[in-house]
């Protein structure tokens, strides 16, 4: 199973180095497109895992509320600095702070 | 390299939950030198953790691996001056930082053929080596952390502050809205399908808004020239 994992992400960079080979045809359509990529995915990866959808017993939101805050706090760093290692570093103090409390 | 600040930690919190979902010490290590892509690294950590099938992990790490298809696309015309061999060596290296500083670098500053790849392997190879090193030192270390510290949620801070870098003008921040919400509504389907639905309704929406905006915007210089477009009563009648 991990083998398989190691190989198929082996194959994943080679997709990438051979794609690159043919790139003069990526048609122009497709490249604007890419650009919705990354903001897609990281939203996509970073709000579920702090806001889920639960129907158990009634159909409603779980989420850690010190997670949510500190995770927004952290949010607002990112929005007005840009910088990445801050805003991880805001956001765990941000958590502890809040676990202590 | 203020660059750094951004890799080490990444580096550190793949390998530290790597161990933590149970995927061996050494094979962390190597799906650092194989994959070389943080995000998508900690997205197939997270599936693997809940015992996704193989092809499920493979599919989301390619849609979030998918950036770099645009970032070789606009980088190409640059590398196209490099040797075939050299070609493939960049491509490897091709990460979001060394991206970022290469291409800034490369439309700033005229460069020969040889200066640019020399300058873009110094970037990569600064990279690789802190990120192979900082993966190490979460393999080894990260198993030591108490877990009241809760260094699991670094990874979503890392996706938020990534998020933010990448958000540019109104549509990349619909293509977010979209893509979160859905991720969040979709949430309760096995294997992270709600991320790939969110990612890719929310790309989908973002395409929609653009094109509509850019065939308004052609509809409305071309009807200036009292000339009524095939577009626009294809637009009107929708």
């Amino acid at each position: 199973m991990l083998i398989a994992i190691g190989v198929a992400t082996y194959a994943l960079r080679m997709s990438f180095v051979f794609l690159f080979e043919w790139l003069d045809t990526v048609p122009t359509q497709i490249e604007k497109s890419l650009r919705f990529v990354p903001p897609a995915v990281l939203a996509a990866l970073a709000v579920p895992a702090l806001v889920t959808l639960s129907t158990d017993p009634v159909a409603g939101f779980v989420f850690d509320s010190d997670r949510v805050v500190a995770a927004t706090v952290a949010a607002i760093v990112a929005w007005q600095t840009e910088r990445v290692f801050l805003t991880i570093v805001v956001g765990m103090v941000a958590l502890w702070g809040l676990q202590v409390v | 390299m203020p660059l750094l600040l951004g890799v080490i930690p990444f580096g550190f919190i793949t390998g530290a939950t790597a161990v933590d979902a149970g995927i061996p010490p050494l094979q962390a290590i190597l799906m650092s030198s194989l994959v070389f892509a943080g995000a998508a690294q900690l997205a197939a950590i997270e599936l693997y953790d809940q015992a996704a099938p193989v092809g499920i992990i493979v599919l989301t790490a390619v849609i979030v691996n998918l950036r770099h298809l645009m970032y070789s696309a606009s980088i190409a015309p640059y590398f196209n001056r490099f040797s075939s061999g050299w070609r493939w060596v960049c491509a490897y290296g091709l990460t979001d930082q060394t991206y970022a500083v290469s291409l800034t670098e490369f439309q700033s500053n005229s460069h020969s053929p040889q200066s640019s790849r020399v300058f873009y392997l110094g970037a990569a190879v600064t990279i690789w080596v802190a990120y192979q090193l900082s993966t190490t030192a979460g393999v080894v270390i990260g198993a030591r952390i108490p877990s009241e510290l809760s260094l699991s949620f670094a990874v979503p801070l890392t996706f938020i502050a990534l998020l933010f870098t990448v958000i540019e003008d109104r549509t990349t921040t619909i293509a977010a809205l979209v893509a979160g919400s859905i991720g969040v509504l979709s949430g309760w389907l096995p294997y992270e399908l709600g991320l790939l639905s969110g990612a890719l309704v929310g790309v989908a929406v973002a395409t929609f808004i653009q094109q509509s905006r850019t065939v308004a915007d052609s509809s409305q210089e071309i009807s200036a020239c009292s000339e009524a477009p095939d577009t626009q009563t294809e637009r009107d009648n929708s």
